[in-house]
């Protein structure tokens, strides 16, 4: 009996201390039937990879309100790839300029999510990406 | 790129993303993990297989990160697989154990995975026995499985697990709790953790007799141990009582242990699929919902339903003569 679920990994990656934005969207996905696994605070690109790994998640979520996004979204780019993980999903939010955001996005590293978000649109985003991947997936 | 090496054999030599993978197939009872399973089954068997279980809140993640602590300064590679429960409404999990497992994320001699119990209502995942047996095959000497915050009346741990750990702590329940019919009986080791706490010296001695009390004609005396998981006291006596009770299980019998063990798995795993197969696709909901409407009762429903079973496996069984 097939019970594909997507699986996601809400990370806190560097020195800032809030997780109240990343627990809210940790909750919001649980409740649309994700299962997601909360990292806690201060987490390296090396750890956050590692647990991708561990977990075989299918999207990584960064909540990053230090401002060092430009650096670490990156930088867990490149630990994924290091561990084969480099189909994962990466997206993420928080305090982020909209030129910055537009920047990470042609960059690749997928849609970033603002203040104001209603966590309705991160769940479905992530679910409408999926949907597509999985498909993909059966058509190999 | 070798597109054709498979995961048993990535296993095999080590890759622990092919590991994670493998335990996902597990998961999400994807019809290759069977063929996977079968070729790294010579490899399976050689790990000690610790359940940890308890209420919530007890301190099972606190225990269980100490626990792989010391076996790593014992040179000992630690695999881990925690259960925390799947919401019944929308299918979702929040995974949270592993925050208190953090110091042991970038330990190569160590892998945590975080598993939702999909819908088992046992204290496990279906899957969390299989995915023992992947970590065991992949080499890791202790393979640490804690359950969800259980009540009363979860015991599956018990057929997955070599030795189990029932993790209690004083301030919730005073020992004639712990005396009724449960928990206790499924544990080979007692823990009273957060035993700097007032009450706990109380709870180590109710829960000392009522275990002398119980179990007075078992071969096993089930020890109870006090720790404080949270301050890392009174962890190398939890490993010894667990290295005794595996001293123990040893001589007196372990592959006769496991296959007992083995046999309860194969009933539970028979019976979910079977309720599973006959509620899924062939519309058997439909049929009851009409034959209530109908106006008989659940009880003579589900009755003529397992003669129809019986009658089908009496027939499966004759084609096999």
């Amino acid at each position: 009996m097939t019970q594909r679920k997507i699986r996601v990994l809400v990370a806190k990656p560097g020195l800032d201390g809030h997780d109240r934005g990343a627990k809210t969207v940790a909750s919001a996905l649980r409740d649309h039937g994700m299962e997601v696994i909360y990292t806690g605070l201060h987490q390296t690109p090396e750890a956050i990879a590692e647990i991708a790994a561990q977990e075989d998640v299918d999207v990584v979520g960064l909540s990053i309100l230090s401002g060092a996004h430009m650096a670490l979204f990156p930088r867990v780019r490149v630990e994924l790839e290091k561990r084969g993980m480099g189909h994962v999903l990466l997206t993420g939010g928080g305090i982020i300029p909209q030129d910055d955001m537009a920047a990470l996005e042609t960059q690749g590293y997928t849609k970033l999510f603002g203040p104001g978000t209603p966590t309705e649109a991160i769940a479905k985003w992530i679910t409408v990406a999926m949907a597509e991947r999985l498909k993909n997936e059966g058509a190999q | 790129m070798a597109a054709a090496e498979t995961l048993a054999a990535r296993i095999e030599r080590g890759d622990r993303t092919a590991l994670a993978r493998m335990i996902s197939w597990a998961e999400n009872g994807d019809a290759r993990f069977a063929g996977e399973l079968a070729a790294l089954w010579p490899r399976v068997g050689r790990a000690w297989r610790v359940g940890v279980t308890g209420p919530p809140g007890a301190g099972k993640s606190t225990l269980v990160n100490e626990l792989a602590r010391v076996e790593r300064s014992r040179e000992r590679s630690v695999g881990i697989c925690a259960v925390d429960p799947s919401s019944p409404f929308t299918g979702g999990a929040l995974l949270g154990d592993r925050i208190r497992m953090d110091d042991r994320t970038l330990d190569p001699g160590v892998f945590i995975r975080s598993m939702a119990s999909r819908g088992s209502h046992g204290g496990l995942a279906r899957a969390a026995a299989s995915a023992c047996d992947v970590l065991d095959a992949f080499g890791f000497a202790t393979i640490l499985l804690e359950t969800v915050g259980v009540g009363q009346a979860e015991y599956d741990v018990l057929d997955a697990a070599d030795t189990v750990v029932v993790v209690l702590c004083p301030g919730a329940g005073d020992g004639i709790q712990a005396m009724k019919a449960g928990l206790l009986e499924v544990a080979d080791v007692l823990v009273v953790n957060k035993s700097d706490l007032p009450g706990a010296e109380r709870l180590q001695s109710d829960l000392t007799e009522a275990v002398h009390v119980r179990f007075t004609k078992r071969a096993w005396a089930v020890p109870v141990v006090a720790a404080s998981a949270g301050t890392a006291q009174g962890t190398e006596d939890v490993l010894e009582a667990i290295a005794r009770h595996r001293a123990h299980v040893e001589s007196s019998g372990l592959e006769a242990a496991r296959r007992r063990k083995r046999i309860e798995q194969v009933r539970h795993s028979l019976s979910e699929q079977l309720s599973e197969r006959l509620w899924g696709p062939a519309g058997l909901r439909d049929r009851v919902e009409v034959e209530l409407a109908q106006g008989h009762s659940p009880h003579a429903i589900a009755a003529a339903l397992l003669a129809e079973v019986t009658m089908g496996l009496s027939k499966l069984s004759e084609a096999r003569r």
